[in-house]
């Protein structure tokens, strides 16, 4: 009998968690809970609250939301065209200057150090700043229109796609690179023929995923004027004419969810 | 090139052809459509490039006014980080049934979950704050609530791809070692995925520091709201300013953040 309580008694003092993983790991949870008191009552959404405000949100688009104004689907329909153009012209001349870029910012290909570290440090403060304060500031440029929203978000997803494919031309396979160089191939040879085939559709795959990012930002971009369906978004909201909101709503639901279903089909292809 | 040289025929490409010339036909199609529609006028400014880059980034540091200015700025990004923190946390705990349900190895209706979760990423993340503030009201509220669905749809899916790569051995043991339900989650599935789950959680965090700087242009709080406002009044030397609190404080937590994740993962 005495022995039963003993083999218990071992197994009682290793504990299945350290001690030690024990303490700091309530030393986390406590951290991150005391920023959240922190963070609710500077915001007031304690909660409590979120979960009340939910409901409200529910009815609030159960009555002012529905029924759709269907009559205002053309106006609508010439705005996304608008978004759309704005996010295509500006993935593509996205894609074409990131390319440059992104083999500057990989250490096999650009050997020089301070170059190097410049113009990652450049992307890096590139993809600080969002999408609609760029705009802000290229309208303080360029003035009020779609030629903002285009340069705002070239910048944008510059950033992006640089870091994305200058990522993957740092991970590719260094034979063939090896090869061209050792048969006496200069830097241009060596992407032409050593890079290229191998980035090739990532390349691609990633400018398409820019463009679904685009096309969600660029509805944004027509609240501080930059042109698109932000712009007529803004106007019916400001008139509280919620049917003409809810369609404007419901119909950008749609095309993004087209936009990404079609790019996401033809990314699963490319790679 | 003759024959001889090549034995082996050449393939049959002509469908690849044919692939190319058609996606060569929409492009076109496409460019043609963007290039003729989009009204691109430039319509420059009274004042030069030059002056207004002069008063966004270079006034602000020597005009008192903007100066005594920067504690109430540096108070809305406080503000902003507050409603990303809080929403981000609500996320990040919603979403974990969401993940379960929207896993192919715990959910057997994981086609449902995950077409909610896409359901919720297809919306801008301004529609939700739209649909909030004019619910809820103005303020912070109502851009931790947008925020907090909001965030759902990226962390639901993540969470979903992290449950569904965990090592199923370490459950069938703890259930052959007469472990119940409750232990297997506790701990089999918990230590496998907490890493990943906090490391999206933060990572996804960082995206919303950015977005609630965004919000605050539908009246969700935050340092948006007086960042438009400066902008229409076309004071850019108060614009430049916030500008340059933004850029430091979402690089400085872009820089912890990413301590703190490669710690974990």
């Amino acid at each position: 009998m005495a022995k039963v309580p003993e083999s218990k008694k071992t197994i009682a003092t290793i504990p299945i968690v350290p001690i030690r993983a024990k303490i700091v790991m309530s030393n986390i949870l406590f951290v991150v809970l005391a920023f959240y008191f922190l963070s609710a009552y500077v915001t007031q959404a304690y909660p409590n609250r979120f979960i009340q405000g939910l409901p409200i949100a529910l009815e609030f688009v159960y009555k002012d939301l529905f029924p759709p104004n269907w009559g205002y689907t053309n106006k609508v329909l010439s705005s996304l065209v608008e978004t759309w153009n704005i996010a295509l012209l500006a993935t593509t001349l996205a894609a074409i200057f990131a390319l440059p870029l992104s083999f500057l910012a990989s250490s096999n290909i650009n050997k020089n150090a301070v170059l190097y570290q410049f113009i990652r440090f450049f992307l890096n403060i590139i993809r600080t700043i969002p999408e609609l304060i760029l705009a802000v500031v290229l309208i303080a440029f360029i003035g009020l229109g779609a030629l903002a929203g285009v340069g705002a978000l070239f910048i944008f997803s510059l950033g992006i796609l640089a870091k994305l494919i200058s990522e993957t031309i740092e991970a590719i396979d260094p034979n063939p690179l090896e090869a061209i160089r050792a048969t006496g191939g200069n830097v241009i040879q060596v992407i032409w023929y050593g890079v290229m085939p191998q980035l090739l559709p990532h390349y691609t795959s990633y400018s398409l995923y820019v463009l679904e990012i685009n096309v969600r930002a660029s509805v944004v971009l027509g609240f501080v004027g930059a042109g698109g369906i932000g712009l007529i978004l803004k106007h019916q909201l400001a008139l509280f004419n919620f049917a003409n909101v809810s369609t404007i709503v419901l119909m950008t639901f749609f095309a993004v969810t087209i936009i990404d279903f079609i790019s996401n089909r033809v990314r699963e292809r490319l790679v | 090139m003759s024959k001889a040289n090549h034995p082996l025929h050449k393939p049959n490409n002509t469908k690849l052809k044919m692939q190319y010339a058609l996606i060569g036909l929409i492009m076109f199609v496409l460019y043609y459509i963007a290039l003729t529609m989009t009204d691109l006028t430039y319509r420059g400014s009274s004042l030069s490039p030059g002056t207004v880059f002069k008063r966004l980034f270079w006034d602000p540091f020597f005009n008192p006014d903007i100066q005594a200015k920067v504690p109430t700025y540096i108070g809305y990004m406080v503000e902003t980080l507050a409603i990303a923190y809080a929403g981000t946390l609500i996320a990040a705990i919603l979403a974990v049934p969401f993940g379960f349900l929207a896993a192919r190895n715990t959910s057997r209706v994981h086609h449902v979950g995950k077409g909610i979760l896409n359901g919720i990423r297809a919306f801008p993340e301004i529609m939700f704050a739209i649909i909030f503030v004019a619910s809820v009201g103005m303020g912070p509220y109502a851009g931790v609530l947008a925020i907090g669905i909001n965030s759902i749809g990226m962390l639901g899916k993540l969470y979903a791809e992290v449950i569904e790569s965990i090592d199923m051995k370490v459950l069938e043991a703890l259930k052959a070692g007469g472990a119940n339900r409750l232990q297997t989650i506790w701990y089999g599935v918990i230590p496998q995925v907490i890493p990943e789950f906090s490391s999206y959680a933060i990572y996804r965090f960082e995206i919303d520091v950015r977005s609630s700087t965004i919000l605050g242009i539908v009246g969700a709080g935050g340092i948006g709201a007086p960042l438009i406002i400066a902008s229409m009044q076309r004071n850019w030397e108060a614009v430049g300013m916030m500008l340059i609190v933004i850029i430091v404080v979402v690089t400085i937590i872009d820089i912890f953040s990413a301590q703190i994740r490669k710690r974990i993962v």
